[in-house]
């Protein structure tokens, strides 16, 4: 039976919303989930005129579509931000170099300069030659880790002030599922800020925090965008994935679970008790720690040396807040002086 | 997103079934048993759809017409699309 969209009443629903069930037609779905991140970037105050924000583009669905709303903002509500893309090439072969070819086609297609920064040259490794060292598990520790700093030597690089990422709902309720499951209390704390990093780091923000997945593929789809999608090769073992496929299941039966979710992960209130990590800096590369030594310097040293399971598993007999003993941090600082790691970017943090 | 390497890496397939009235339900049922060319578990769980795989006819939501009951008529589109990777 074809029905009238809830919203304007004129046209075909073509829809059904999984945040709130409403069952709307094209345009006015583009309308809504435009007018949501609008609202959320303001009620949030993410932005100040002026900025100049890095978008962290992959050229996955999150980011294309990512980049192509906020400068759509931007421009219709005159947000006054200096926009730029920031890539990262993992040196995944296969995956990595193809959505790269999107992003620089989103160069291209959304007029915005774009930065690609690489592991090899960041760090003298890529995630393939990592793997090869590694094996197939903890892959995406060692990439996460080194993505995320590479993010903000990037950002840092091309003078932005801020930068967006394209996390999305689903994502942001995984995590904190993860978090829970994993007893990781420290993160579970920060987790579900929508704005993080403004103590000394780079700030960054996620527009997207209350969009559903589901919805960044339709606008995605319905509107042509044009994005890569396949699953990288070595994430079929994370971790993350039985977190997903849980939410999926959710989803599927009550879709509210995901903001509800979300607002249980805004509410938790750590218990005074609790053991906290107090924030530093690394000791060798000056990136903020909460650990004498960074843990991408901790997993680099740990590759550069031969010892892929240096930062991954404990040390037997010695006591450690974050699987990394306090005599490998010593024997990992020696071996730091000689390493040359120091030299590769000429940055401060 | 992704979905057409599990059938051969093509995208688009033509297809004619036997009957007339078929269901999305049905649907499934025929492409497990003549498309599918690995990896079932990726596309399906049970009888419907694997979950974060979105189900279009002639590009409006599977949602809004009764998931797996939605009537499928000659000529009709159904497009697949995968949620469940990167972004």
């Amino acid at each position: 039976m074809v029905r009238q969209c809830e919203h304007c009443g004129e046209r075909r629903q073509a829809l059904r919303r999984p945040k709130t069930g409403h069952k709307v037609c094209r345009e006015c779905f583009f309308q809504l989930l435009e007018d949501e991140v609008h609202e959320t970037i303001t009620q949030n105050q993410l932005f100040k005129k002026g900025e100049r924000v890095a978008m962290a583009a992959s050229g996955g669905k999150d980011s294309t579509v990512l980049a192509h709303i906020l400068s759509e903002l931007n421009t219709r509500h005159d947000y006054g931000l200096d926009l730029f893309l920031l890539s990262i090439d993992e040196g995944i072969s296969g995956y990595r170099d193809d959505s790269l070819e999107t992003v620089k086609r989103n160069e291209v297609q959304y007029g915005i300069p774009l930065k690609v920064l690489s592991y090899k040259e960041l760090y003298g490794w890529t995630m393939d030659e990592i793997v090869k060292e590694i094996g197939r598990k903890n892959n995406c520790t060692f990439c996460g880790v080194f993505r995320r700093q590479a993010l903000d030597r990037g950002a840092a690089l091309m003078k932005a002030d801020k930068m967006a990422t394209g996390h999305n709902a689903d994502d942001m309720a995984e995590t904190i599922l993860l978090n829970l499951l994993r007893g990781d209390i420290a993160r579970l704390s920060r987790c579900t800020a929508i704005m993080t990093g403004e103590e000394g780091a780079l700030p960054r923000c996620k527009p997207f925090k209350y969009t559903y997945e589901k919805e960044i593929v339709m606008y995605a789809y319905f509107k042509k965008l044009d994005y890569f999608s396949t699953e990288c090769i070595y994430s079929p073992n994370a971790y993350r994935g039985y977190a997903r496929d849980f939410i999926k299941d959710l989803e599927a039966i009550r879709p509210r679970a995901i903001v509800d979710i979300i607002k249980s992960g805004e509410d938790f209130r750590i218990s005074s008790t609790a053991r906290m990590p107090v924030q530093g800096v690394c000791s060798r590369c000056g990136y903020i720690s909460s650990q004498k030594l960074c843990k991408a310097c901790v997993l680099l040293d740990g590759l550069n040396r031969g010892l892929p399971r240096l930062g991954i598993s404990r040390t037997r007999g010695i006591k450690s807040t974050n699987g990394v003993a306090d005599i490998d941090e010593k024997s990992a600082v020696a071996g730091a002086v000689g390493n040359g790691f120091s030299k590769k970017l000429s940055l401060e943090f | 997103g992704g979905l057409e390497l599990l059938f051969g890496s093509v995208k688009c397939h033509e297809v004619e079934l036997d009957s007339n009235e078929i269901t999305v339900e049905k649907l499934l049922v025929w492409i497990r048993e003549n498309l599918l060319k690995e990896r079932q578990e990726m596309f399906l769980k049970g009888k419907s759809v694997r979950p974060g795989v979105l189900v279009l006819i002639n590009d409006y939501d599977w949602e809004l017409m009764g998931h797996l009951e939605a009537p499928i008529k000659d000529k009709d589109s159904v497009v697949f699309i995968s949620t469940l990777h990167g972004g």
